[in-house]
């Protein structure tokens, strides 16, 4: 197929997605029921072209067209056929427009599936998803066209980067941007209320789902990049406070505080404002994020040469889509506030606190990784920040959130009972404490690891504590609704979270070590001997590949083969070999020939380290699980009259099987 | 006052309170743990703080690395075109490593050799972090002065 036709596709995207921003704002505005009624074909219509774009963009690497730029500078005749397709977003051009079609297919399921909402808000909502969209079409075309094409043209591609040639790939961007655009959701009801001068509780009950989903995905995003640094960067880390982790982080931490500030105006009408702020912050950190990683402006494992044109297009959409946002925020803020109040000693003000406490440690985050930047126009120096201005401060700001998370779940709204507390307190002391003993007693030693075995059990405690509460005051059948379990899948993976950083920063050993084939290393409990490197071929790349057997106490464990390997492009990349299991990794990676027939190698055993992402994914599922809840679906069929004046023509929508 | 203003007094003053803990341990803890760049030219001027780890970037000089036989010790010399400063790196160098590259390093100075604790390069063999690129084309601006002065000794 003809990547013109891509190109032309873009455009006529671009001129959908503008009339997309306009027609339904002026039609909520004006009154207008035709304007307001093309909300939804602009929306199904802008899909279909970058959809059909993107399809073109597959096709081209499918078919190896080298005469693509794009084409020829991420593939290879000899890539192999999954790593072509993920290679379509690969690199700048590409992972726009994987943006802006899985920006498309959030707006084309709200089309599905936001069916009930009033017509003027729906409409406004679908103004500003189109209002995104416009900049980033117009972004892509002007500046970063994936269908530029190049003569001569190259009779084989300069190859994917090696780096990028892994499962990773297809699974890392998606779900991130899955994320990242999912937070436009709860961002565009925001602005619809501002737009429209009133929040109803109901609305931002209906965002609720949204944003968690949009928070599962993130959550699953960073997860899946922090797996892959693991073990295809060669040096075994699993979070670096890198700005381009850093840059994903930061709306995670807003959406966490996000999801539980929309809880509070569900349910108790309060803290309108500040719902509404983090709903604009938590795409604002997402624009940012997109485009921290995509403009090269931050040294970083994902910096990419550096065009001007694309940083100040940047700097000019963030502005208007921040600071718009923000005038518009201050302008009707004070229509839509209000809400019950709540004594200090309250579920209410638990909530606050961790809402706090996330935004402070955003606010953190930003400042050490936006400071280089801002040296550097200031010209103080080139500057970096690193590692320990981040580790200890978020410990420090993350210590009174997990010390009060137990007990928000155990409270109630409005004014809790403090005898509960003390009961709870008492309880979760002693087992924390207990649990430190236990610890101590199966070889935990060092403050560090006792704190973290007491603060994760601590957490985990507070979860148990309330699924018993639940068991003994609820009666069967209504004990744990989803959104309950979502909530306590989330917290005790904060609690599994813990245990897995805490533990592995503490108890990993690691070593950098030179040695001929026969030679032997302790490592821990266990002994890696070196077995010599021999030669292999892969699809798209040849490899020295090391054998390395490991030992425990003389009987063998497992045998791992890391590989040194060569691409076609000449690039080299490190595959280290991991023996992976539920309390230990064992990490191989082949260094260099040292000569005199030695190489050098990194070992290490990780004990734990699966905690930290299996406590990710449980977080994941705790997102995921809130949108089966009753509570989201229940409402529909409560209050159909009031939401909808006029019967829609079309069959009623199953919201509650589509966001299952 | 009543107790609605008092229960919003507490709370501002208690939100006010942790921003102003959060912002004084933030401006703390950057103070302590910024490591600033520089040049070969510029470490070799005495820019470079003694004694304290600083990151020195530039291009891996041709013929430079040697391996200290039997050991994970590698010597090589890290230049930008003006001037050269050795250094020693014990560990696994990364994957991208190589002469005439550009590649940042984190360490500091001890006896005139720049003792590296971490060696970076860049994931894109032609890529050049913009901080590198710019100390170069600094080093090129200020040496560029004394060369036409007559003092073209110093290259």
């Amino acid at each position: 197929m003809n990547p013109e036709l891509g190109q032309v596709a873009l455009i006529l995207a671009l001129l959908l997605s503008g009339l997309q921003c306009a027609l339904p704002i002026i039609g909520a505005w004006r009154g207008s029921k035709p304007l307001m009624a093309t909300a939804r074909s602009l929306a199904i219509g802008q899909f279909v072209f970058v959809a059909l774009a993107f399809g073109i963009l597959m096709w081209s690497f499918w078919t190896n067209d080298f005469s693509v730029a794009y084409v020829a500078q991420n593939s290879n005749l000899s890539l192999p056929w999954f790593y072509k397709l993920s290679a379509v977003w690969g690199a700048h051009e590409g992972s726009l427009l994987l943006w802006m079609l899985i920006l498309n297919g959030w707006t084309l399921a709200l089309v599905v599936f936001g069916g009930r909402l009033p017509e003027a808000f729906f409409s406004r909502v679908i103004g500003v998803l189109g209002f995104v969209a416009f900049g980033f079409l117009l972004y892509m075309i002007t500046t970063s066209n994936p269908f530029l094409r190049q003569f001569p043209i190259p009779a084989n591609g300069a190859d994917l980067n090696p780096v990028l040639q892994d499962p990773g790939l297809v699974f890392h961007p998606p779900t991130l941007y899955m994320g990242y655009v999912g937070f436009s959701v709860a961002f565009a009801f925001a602005i619809a209320s501002l737009l429209g001068g009133e929040l109803k509780s109901t609305w931002v009950r209906w965002a609720r789902p949204w944003t968690n989903v949009a928070w599962g995905f993130l959550t699953l995003g960073i997860v899946a990049g922090s797996a892959w640094a693991y073990y295809e960067l060669g040096w075994g880390g699993w979070w670096f406070w890198d700005p381009v982790e850093n840059a994903s982080f930061m709306p995670w931490l807003i959406g966490a505080a996000l999801i539980h500030a929309q809880a509070i105006t569900d349910k108790r009408d309060g803290l309108r404002a500040w719902t509404l702020l983090l709903s604009i912050f938590g795409f604002a950190f997402s624009l940012l994020g997109t485009f921290l990683v995509r403009s090269g402006l931050l040294t970083s494992v994902h910096a990419f040469a550096f065009a001007p044109a694309r940083g100040i297009f940047i700097l000019v959409y963030l502005a208007v889509v921040v600071g718009g946002s923000l005038l518009l925020y201050a302008l009707r803020a004070p229509k839509v506030t209000g809400g019950k109040s709540f004594a200090l000693a309250s579920r209410e003000t638990l909530m606050v606190i961790g809402n706090l406490m996330l935004t402070v440690a955003c606010a953190m985050v930003l400042l050490g990784t936006l400071y280089p930047l801002v040296g550097e126009a200031l010209d103080i120096g080139r500057i970096s920040v690193g590692p320990p201005y981040f580790g200890p401060l978020f410990l420090i700001l993350m210590t009174p959130l997990v010390l009060a998370l137990p007990f928000g779940p155990l409270s109630r709204w409005g004014k809790a009972d403090l005898k509960v507390w003390r009961n709870a307190l008492i309880r979760i002391v002693a087992l924390a404490v207990a649990a430190g003993i236990i610890g101590f007693i199966f070889g935990a030693r060092g403050w560090y690891q006792l704190l973290g075995v007491t603060a994760a059990v601590w957490v985990m405690a507070g979860v148990v504590l309330f699924a018993i509460k639940r068991w003994r005051e609820a009666p069967r059948g209504k004990r744990y609704p989803f959104e309950m379990l979502g909530m306590m899948l989330a917290h005790f993976g904060i609690g599994v979270f813990i245990a897995g950083a805490i533990l592995t920063t503490s108890m990993s050993v690691e070593q950098d070590v030179s040695m001929k084939p026969g030679a032997s290393v302790d490592v821990g409990a266990y002994a890696f001997r070196f077995g010599g490197v021999t030669e292999t071929q892969g699809p798209n790349y040849h490899a020295q590949q090391g054998t390395v057997v490991i030992t425990r106490n003389g009987k063998p464990v497992v045998t791992l083969h890391p590989q040194k390997r060569t691409y076609v492009g000449g690039q080299v990349q490190t595959e280290a070999a991991i023996e992976a299991g539920v309390f230990r990794d064992l990490y191989v990676s082949l260094g260099d020939a040292i000569g005199d027939g030695a190489w050098s190698l990194r070992v290490y055993d990780k004990p734990f380290v699966r905690w930290i992402w299996g406590g990710g994914v449980l977080m994941m599922l705790g997102g995921f699980a809130v949108i089966l809840d009753k509570r989201f679906r229940l409402k529909r069929a409560v209050e159909p009259e009031t939401v909808r004046a006029k019967p829609e023509p079309q069959v009623p929508r199953k919201l509650a099987e589509g966001e299952a | 006052m009543n107790p609605v203003r008092k229960r919003r007094l507490i709370v501002t003053l208690l939100i006010l309170g942790a921003v102003a803990v959060a912002t004084a341990l933030s401006v703390f803890a950057l103070q302590r743990n910024m490591t600033y760049l520089y040049s070969p030219s510029e470490v070799d001027a005495g820019k470079a703080p003694a004694g304290h780890p600083f990151r020195l970037g530039g291009i891996v000089k041709e013929g430079s690395v040697h391996r200290v036989p039997g050991s994970l010790t590698t010597d090589f010399v890290i230049t930008d075109r003006f001037q050269d400063i050795p250094v020693t790196y014990t560990g696994i160098l990364p994957d991208l490593f190589r002469v005439g590259q550009s590649t940042i390093t984190t360490g500091s100075m001890k006896h005139g050799r720049f003792v590296a604790t971490q060696v970076l390069a860049k994931h894109d063999s032609t890529y050049m972090p913009p901080q590198v690129a710019q100390a170069i084309a600094k080093a090129k601006e200020e040496h560029r002065i004394p060369a036409d002065a007559g003092h073209g000794g110093s290259q």
